[in-house]
């Protein structure tokens, strides 16, 4: 169910893009998906399939970019890429924090077939 | 066909809810906190001690609870029992709140002015992390039963929360719990936040984590 609701405001939104845009049919979603938010693409695929049903966005392809977390040493300021069960900065030991990076969850662009809808 | 630039977030709309329905409670000096953590954590139990002491406490203030389920009104109807208002979100599948949740029953309750809004999110530590709901500050709730991993299993929900209690340390030796693997954890996440062992069944530790809640109360700009 996590990713129902998301998907929900998914198609809220770039229904309302289409809309702004004079409407269309959305063809393929590019979106941003950091690992630490825990979605999976597969899921937010079947979710998006049944949801967009009757709206602009029926049928759509669905493109989903990774990005992997990134931790910041709170000793040294490293950035690094977050090890399993770990938050230790590989260079100094330090603990590292989360960063904005990793918890990314936005559309980057649309592909719009204009005025089929 | 044309490539379109969107840059939006899918929580945008969330996000904007959320912003106002805080500013609504924060303009009538309320003070929401958003309980996170596992079914079973001890969420309710914490809730409830919190809520027997602020009602004793030399400067009482009006307490609420919002119940979050995916189905029936256990919770809800134990803190009725214990005379402190609780309004049921039953989700019906979902597995966290939103601030459209939220708006929607505070548009039914009456809350007074300047009283504490205890909010219980659903047992999950996945998805209640990535939704703010009109909270001061999120709490997670972890027990000892659960396991010492769970701040490196699910770093969002503890790095997102201002404080961690820890319930059920009276069984760690039955269960094998390394407080201290999960406290460098939960520092690490959260350097410097503070972590209280509340014991859900006697209430110890219960009055610690409510004089830290009070400072933080006491230092909202609008308290």
């Amino acid at each position: 169910m996590h990713e129902a609701s998301v998907v929900e405001s998914l198609v809220a939104m770039l229904s309302e893009e289409v809309e702004r845009r004079g409407g269309g049919r959305v063809t393929n979603i590019r979106l941003v998906v950091g690992e630490a938010s825990g979605y999976m693409a597969e899921s937010l695929e079947f979710y998006l399939g049944t949801l967009s049903k009757g709206t602009a966005l029926e049928g759509t392809a669905l493109s989903v970019r990774y990005v992997k977390p990134r931790l910041r040493c709170s000793a040294c300021g490293l950035d690094f890429e977050r090890r399993r069960f770990s938050f230790d900065c590989p260079s100094c030991g330090g603990p590292g924090k989360l960063t904005d990076i990793g918890g990314e969850f936005y559309v980057e662009s649309i592909d719009l077939e204009e005025g089929a809808a | 066909m044309p490539t379109i630039e969107i840059r939006r977030a899918v929580y945008e709309a969330n996000d904007e809810r959320a912003g106002r329905i805080r500013a609504g409670l924060s303009s009538r000096g309320i003070f929401t906190v958003n309980i996170l953590g596992s079914p079973g954590a001890g969420k309710t139990s914490v809730i409830s001690r919190l809520a027997a002491l602020v009602a004793a406490s030399p400067r009482p203030r009006p307490v609420a609870v919002i119940e979050g389920d995916v189905a029936s009104d256990i919770d809800t109807r134990a803190l009725r029992a214990l005379g402190i208002e609780a309004w049921q979100i039953e989700t019906g599948g979902d597995c966290h709140l939103n601030a459209a949740m939220i708006e929607g029953i505070l548009g039914r309750m009456t809350l007074a002015d300047k009283s504490w809004l205890f909010i219980e999110n659903i047992g999950n530590l996945v998805c209640p992390a990535e939704f703010v709901i009109g909270e001061d500050l999120k709490l997670v709730v972890a027990s000892a039963a659960e396991g010492s991993d769970k701040p490196y299993k699910y770093p969002t929900a503890f790095a997102r929360s201002a404080a961690c209690v820890l319930t059920k340390t009276d069984i760690a030796e039955a269960v094998g719990f390394d407080e201290d693997f999960f406290r460098a954890g939960w520092e690490a996440v959260s350097p410097g936040a503070p972590l209280f062992p509340v014991n859900g069944r006697t209430g110890e530790g219960a009055a610690e984590l409510l004089s830290w809640l009070e400072e933080v109360a006491a230092a909202r700009p609008e308290a």
